[in-house]
């Protein structure tokens, strides 16, 4: 099968600080992958890099057959085809719920407007808040914006979905609403990369856990093994700290 | 023991309330006689008792009817506000009787003993103001040296541009945009051919006959039109991940902040055409206005950069992850939300514009403020300098409240708070 992601010796500096040491991964096309591990493992960083919001300086990216270096002159290109949920939903404050899902259809894929705004009610119905389409962001209870923010990201159609801890920040009656999304939209055959805390979720969507720590992949298992028979000790520690 | 029979408490209210309600009335019937009737009920009491009864008398009537919670919604409302304590019932007081006091002689030079006939300096026998001065200079500080036969075409001017402006609010928002971008593009050119002439059948005006309040208009727009979008090219420059135009947008826009403006216009005027080549002529207002507005662009770029920088980056991030590039993520993403948050800014940027445009005298120019500068020299009219330029101040106050009322308006409009 082919690779839709491949990292290969990927080295991140902040400074003289290294927040990623020689990660390599291979994401195959459906599959999902949960990431988890301590504050400050440099797992945001690295999904982060993945659709380049921050640069690498040593190793390979490669998405979907494009190499993320200095001088990609497509990155909008690669950045339309992998959607992203941030922490903080970063729901655009100015615009009502369907402008924020249609206004990259529109500007970067040049869809009609009509037909953004289809596309945008479809994707709003399946997370289930197509009532509120003309609102504005704030009127909405975070659960409600995190589900918006994905529907804004899937308006794009994107290849590939990543998600930067989007429960984190999140109450707690509001974290299932959000997951059933995720579990929803997994189900639907989308490759996924999720930074999250939420094992349950891992549980029952992942084909691949990866645990790191201090910038390395410490173990990288199928989800049934890495619960059951994690291979080292510092998994074992922080899945008994977690669970 | 007398002093706490006389604590005003909400059991005694029936006494204290009309008690001290009278001293307060007496005390401001005192002061109003006085200013307006010339007539002083107190005049038998000793000099400096008699100067100070009715701040003594108010003051103890405000205390009588400092009575809390006293279930009577109106007096609770006045202790609350104005008579909280000694020192606020003090102040009340005094800000009042000092305004009562200055009412009187404001009024009578304004209005009262003002002229408002006639067609001379002679005409004014009265002690008020001479706004027969006003009147009969008002078409020179309307149109400055404009020929009064070629004044229509100033008219005609402004009015298309008030009755573009008017429509515009109107016109559905489909139709709407070509007005605003006819009234960006095209009316200028109109509005210029109509005012200077030279051909269609107009006579040629040259600008150094451009003056008055319409020429405080024509530099104001057009300064205002071209600033903002200058200002907001130098803010994004400032930011910009490329050294050389960061470099250049610092370089320029620390160079124009750090000059006074009046040197900038002297230099635009005076030294500038020296550096041209021989035979080139750019025209004297032209040069002004471009020195404005590179002028004002440097404070604006400030301003819409501090609206840039008070926006989370998970915006920059947001727009970036949906693939848009630079200039999209710019133009519909964060210069939305960062314009209108440095609203108030981009008022009071424009506000002091507005009110820098007097300065242009220094090059000969002359607008509203610099006419009457012009008319209150004339032999004729020595003294007149005060009508003037409280006439110059009420018209300038007059355009820059409807400024900032605008952008409150537009502040409100755009909000989408909860």
């Amino acid at each position: 099968m082919g690779k839709i992601i491949e990292l290969k010796k990927v080295n991140k500096w902040f400074d003289k600080f290294q927040v990623l040491k020689d990660i390599d991964l291979e994401v195959a096309p459906q599959e999902k992958i949960v990431i988890c591990g301590p504050s400050g493992s440099g797992k945001s960083t690295l999904i982060r890099c993945i659709n380049r919001l921050e640069e690498h300086q040593e190793g390979n990216i490669i998405v979907d057959g494009t190499e993320l270096a200095e001088n990609t002159k497509n990155i909008e290109k690669i950045r339309a085809e992998v959607g992203m949920v941030f922490q903080q939903f970063n729901l655009f404050p100015h615009l009502s719920i369907l402008d924020n899902c249609t206004l990259a259809p529109i500007w970067v894929k040049k869809l009609p407007k009509k037909e953004a705004e289809e596309v945008a009610m479809k994707n709003l119905t399946r997370v289930q808040i197509d009532d509120q389409a003309l609102k504005f962001p704030g009127q909405l209870s975070g659960g409600q914006q995190q589900r918006a923010a994905i529907a804004r990201a899937l308006c794009m159609e994107p290849k590939i979905m990543l998600f930067d801890e989007p429960t984190s920040a999140l109450d707690p009656e509001m974290i299932k609403e959000v997951l059933d999304v995720m579990v929803d939209l997994a189900k639907g055959g989308m490759t996924m990369i999720v930074v999250t805390h939420e094992m349950g979720f891992a549980k029952e969507v992942a084909d691949y856990m990866i645990f790191m720590d201090e910038g390395k992949i410490v173990e990288r298992a199928k989800t049934k093994e890495f619960f059951e028979n994690p291979k080292s000790d510092r998994t074992k520690l922080f899945l008994s700290q977690i669970l | 023991m007398i002093l706490n029979n006389l604590k005003p408490t909400k059991d005694k209210i029936n006494t204290f309330l009309p008690l001290g309600s009278i001293f307060v009335i007496f005390a401001f019937l005192d002061v109003l006689t006085n200013t307006f009737l010339n007539y002083n009920i107190t005049g038998f009491l000793p000099k400096t008792l008699n100067y100070f009864f009715p701040l003594l008398l108010g003051y103890f009537g405000l205390y009588l009817i400092r009575i809390e919670f006293s279930g009577n919604r109106f007096l609770d409302k006045l202790n609350k506000n104005i008579n909280s304590s000694n020192f606020n019932a003090f102040l009340t007081l005094l800000i009042l009787f000092i305004i009562i006091k200055a009412i009187s002689p404001l009024m009578n030079w304004l209005i009262l003993e003002a002229n408002f006939a006639g067609s001379s300096k002679d005409d004014c026998t009265g002690n008020g103001a001479c706004w027969v001065f006003i009147k009969v200079w008002f078409n020179r500080l309307m149109y400055g040296l404009y020929p009064d036969v070629e004044q229509w075409r100033v008219n005609s001017a402004f009015l298309l541009l008030f009755a573009l402006v008017g429509i515009a609010f109107f016109v559905p928002q489909k139709i709407k945009k070509y007005f605003i971008i006819f009234l960006l593009f095209v009316y200028p050119f109109i509005g210029i051919k109509l005012l200077s002439g030279g051909s269609f059948g107009l006579v040629y005006v040259e600008t150094a006959a451009w003056g008055g309040l319409s020429l405080t208009f024509i530099i104001s727009a057009f300064a205002i039109l071209f600033c903002f979008p200058i200002g907001v090219f130098l803010a994004l420059g400032r930011r910009s991940s490329l050294p050389a135009i960061r470099y250049i947008s610092i370089g320029f826009i620390e160079l124009w902040r750090g000059v006074p403006l009046i040197t900038v216009l002297f230099m635009a005027a005076v030294m500038f055409p020296m550096f041209l080549p021989d035979g080139t002529f750019i025209d004297k207002l032209i040069r002004v206005l471009i020195a404005i507005t590179l002028f004002e662009a440097a404070y604006m770029a400030e301003v819409v950069r501090g609206g840039l920088q008070a926006l989370p980056k998970g915006q920059y991030e947001a727009a970036k992850s949906l693939g848009m590039g630079y200039w999209r993520m710019n133009v519909l993403i964060i210069l939305p939300q960062a314009l209108k948050l440095v609203i108030p800014g981009i008022a009071n940027t424009l506000l002091a514009l507005v009110k820098d445009t007097p300065l242009i005298f220094v090059v000969g120019l002359m607008e509203l403020a610099g006419m009457i500068g012009l008319a209150k020299t004339n032999p004729k009219w020595l003294g007149m300098a005060m009508e003037g330029y409280v006439f110059a101040g009420l018209v300038f106050w007059i355009i820059c409240y409807a400024m900032s009322r605008y952008s409150q308006n537009l502040e409100k409009k755009l909000s989408t708070e909860r």
